[in-house]
């Protein structure tokens, strides 16, 4: 499972939900987002690295400088009502295949 | 971002549609809905009956630690064609989402990756959205509350 990649994962930490608050209104540098956190610099690169794979964050090239600002189509998507009972299933099937593949193997 | 499993729910439609592919060969994934053993595994929940045919009934139950009935499910299985389909009815014991139809297809996609097909039709659309916001209900997803909070700060683009 490629947990980084997944958004309720993403959404769960409480810099990256800062992260995503700070950069609301305004796109941001990487720099000037760091500035708001006690946090290493490499830490919090590491937290726009993980809202960037999960597209809640777009970057863009400025020059010299990369600038972050949110994806609204995308949080929009994600918050819309369907996607927790996607989510449901999808947690299910999971199940239902890390159960076969065992099931295979025993055979 | 690659989704596997998904969702299509149109506006003010009464069916929900469910796609998902699997890294199993067909044959695998239509065991793990025949097989009441399995079922119950992935399901999380006791399967007091499964008769995997044409007329055959199911029943599912889930009891918590105490004992007490906290799920249960039954229906009857109108067409059971092995590795291909199978329509049968779903009912949620006291509950009042109704007597929903369910067609699962499953697909071949090569020897090692096979695809289901689910189809849900409810009695009404109304019936159908109070389903689709069960995960609501149950807080499965505390993140997503989370996540609203973010959106609903968003300025209207």
């Amino acid at each position: 499972m490629n947990l980084r990649r997944d958004v309720f994962q993403a959404i769960a930490d409480p810099t990256r939900r800062a992260i995503l608050l700070l950069v609301a209104s305004q796109s941001m540098t990487a720099g000037a987002i760091a500035a708001n956190f006690d946090t290493a610099r490499p830490t919090v690169s590491k937290h726009l690295q993980i809202l960037t794979e999960c597209e809640l964050l777009q970057q863009e090239q400025n020059g010299r400088e990369i600038s972050y600002h949110i994806n609204a189509k995308k949080m929009k998507e994600v918050a819309d009502f369907i996607e927790p009972f996607r989510k449901m299933w999808d947690d299910r099937f999971n199940k239902l295949e890390s159960v076969m593949k065992k099931y295979k193997t025993k055979k | 971002m690659e989704q596997k499993t998904n969702v299509k729910a149109d506006e003010g439609k009464q069916d929900v549609t469910i796609t998902r592919q699997f890294d199993l060969p067909l044959e695998l994934l239509f065991k793990a809905y025949e097989d009441p053993e399995i079922v119950a595994q992935w399901m999380g929940t006791k399967v007091l009956k499964l008769e995997s045919r044409k007329h055959g009934n199911y029943q599912f139950e889930t009891t918590d630690k105490n004992g007490n009935k906290v799920f249960g499910a039954s229906g009857v299985i109108h067409e059971f064609l092995p590795n291909q389909k199978i329509t049968r009815t779903f009912e949620m014991d006291n509950s009042p989402f109704g007597v929903q139809l369910e067609v699962y297809e499953f697909e071949k996609i090569s020897d090692d990756v096979s695809k289901l097909n689910m189809h849900v039709i409810y009695e009404s659309a109304a019936q159908r959205d109070q389903v689709l916001k069960l995960p609501f209900a149950y807080g499965i997803n505390m993140a997503h509350n989370r996540l609203q909070e973010i959106v609903s700060k968003l300025k209207n683009k």
